[in-house]
This record gives C-alpha cells, structure tokens and sequence, in this order.
C-alpha cells in the first residue's frame, strides 16, 4: 500500500431519513473511494436502517437512496461492519439489511458478501486500526 | 437556459444538464449531444443507454473508473478503458455522457 493511501473509517449512526447526515456521508464515501483511498463503513445504533431492505420514501417526498448502497462495490468499497448490538436492540438481524456484495479481483471475480457483523469490542478494535474517522 | 425539443420547452441548468430527469427522451438526447457538438451513433448510444441503465439501478451516476470497469465488463475488453470512452466524448464521459443520457452531474465531479 502506498504512502498516499491512508485506511478511512466512516462511521454512520443515525437514521437515514430525517437530518441529511446518511446521504451527506454516502456522497462523502463515493468521492473518497474515488481518491483510491481504503475506505470501510460502519453502521451503529440507528445508522443501521440506512442499510435495511424494501425502504420507501413514497410518503415523505424524499429520494431513496437506499438502492446506491448496492454500487459501493464497483467503487471497492467493500468492507461494510454492522454492530451485532445495534441490531439485536431494534429486533433485527443481518437478512433484514440489504445484500450488499463484491467482486474479489484477487479470487477471479467471486461474488462476496460485503457486510460484516461485528461486536462492539471488534469495531472498537478495527476504529483503533485507523488513519480517520469521520462520523456522521 | 431552456432548450427547445418538438415544440417543447425543456428546462437546464446552466451547465446544460436536465434539471428534470423525466424529461429525457431520445429527441432530447440528440439536441444535448448537439450543444456538446457530438453526432449520435451507435457507439455513444451504448454508453449513454449504459449510463441511464446504470442509474436506474443505483441512483446515481458513476465515476469515471467505476464507469470504465463496468462498461469493460458488460460491451467488452476493447471498450473498457478511458482512451475509448474519451474518444467518444472528449470533455470527459462522466460529464458529457451523462449530460447526453439526462443525468445529474456524477457526484464528486467538479
């Protein structure tokens, strides 16, 4: 890994609709994985219904954004944690969330998941690994 | 700066992209292509079809890296590389394709 290239962590914990923080960070992603930089995600607390299925936004007039989720893989963006905490205290589990995957360049293109659920103490463990941390 | 398209008034932007999506037909694509300067053939057409096909699924359109892999992986080898796609549009496919197809600006492009 060259110099350049510094490992970003962004860290989303509110709800996707209702303050533009989801979208703002999403946008922020997308251009930061266009620099070639490392970039992982992590969903906590409320962030985490920004990754739920079926979301519709019919009825409060904003756009979804739920479906650009699925592009972050062409963008290599691949490493998505998920707190096991979080989901477990809104009833969820990983089937509920969207199926978020990529391509291994290094495995002949497999298809793999991108989504990784993870223990409070692991994501305090893989923040400790990083160059930024940007939370929205 | 409103473009006429059949008799109909269209809105833009003042950089020339389509302040409403759903406005986007392929009449109005000839008429953007024209103010880039561009003739349509077959070869735009599959780019810019790429790029509507690309934001229908996704909501948004591409940066060009990501556009240059997957066109690569779905037209072929020989068309997935940026000297292709800057021949077919010279001020940049992100910009000028995405332009022709009816998209917003590519996020992150300046």
């Amino acid at each position: 890994m060259s110099d350049t290239t510094k490992k970003f962590l962004y860290l989303n914990r509110k709800a996707p609709y209702g303050t533009i923080y989801a979208l703002e960070s999403l946008e922020v992603v997308l251009i930061g994985a266009a620099f070639e930089q490392d970039v992982a995600l992590a969903f906590v607390d409320d962030g985490v219904y920004q990754i739920t299925k079926g979301q519709d936004t019919a009825g409060i007039g904003v756009k979804n954004f739920s479906p650009t989720y699925s592009a972050l893989g062409d963008y290599d963006v691949n490493k998505i944690y998920v707190e096991k905490e979080s989901l477990e205290a809104r009833g969820l589990t990983v089937d509920d969330l969207l199926d978020l995957k990529y391509e291994d360049e290094d495995d002949d293109w497999a298809e793999k998941d991108s989504i990784r659920v993870v223990t409070a103490q692991e994501l305090a463990d893989i923040m400790d690994e990083q160059d930024v941390i940007l939370s929205f | 700066m409103p473009i006429e398209v059949n008799g109909k008034t269209i809105e833009t932007d003042e950089e020339g992209y389509l302040v409403n999506l759903s406005d986007w037909n392929e009449d109005v694509a000839l008429k953007l292509a024209e103010s880039e300067g561009l003739e349509m053939d077959e070869n735009r057409w599959e780019v810019v079809n790429f790029l509507r096909e690309y934001y229908n699924e996704y909501q948004i359109a591409p940066a060009v890296r990501v556009l240059t892999k997957a066109i690569g992986k779905k037209l072929g080898k020989e068309k997935g590389n940026s000297k292709y796609l800057y021949e077919l549009f010279p001020y940049g496919p992100a910009k000028q394709a995405c332009k022709i197809a009816g998209l917003p600006k590519p996020t992150g492009c300046v």
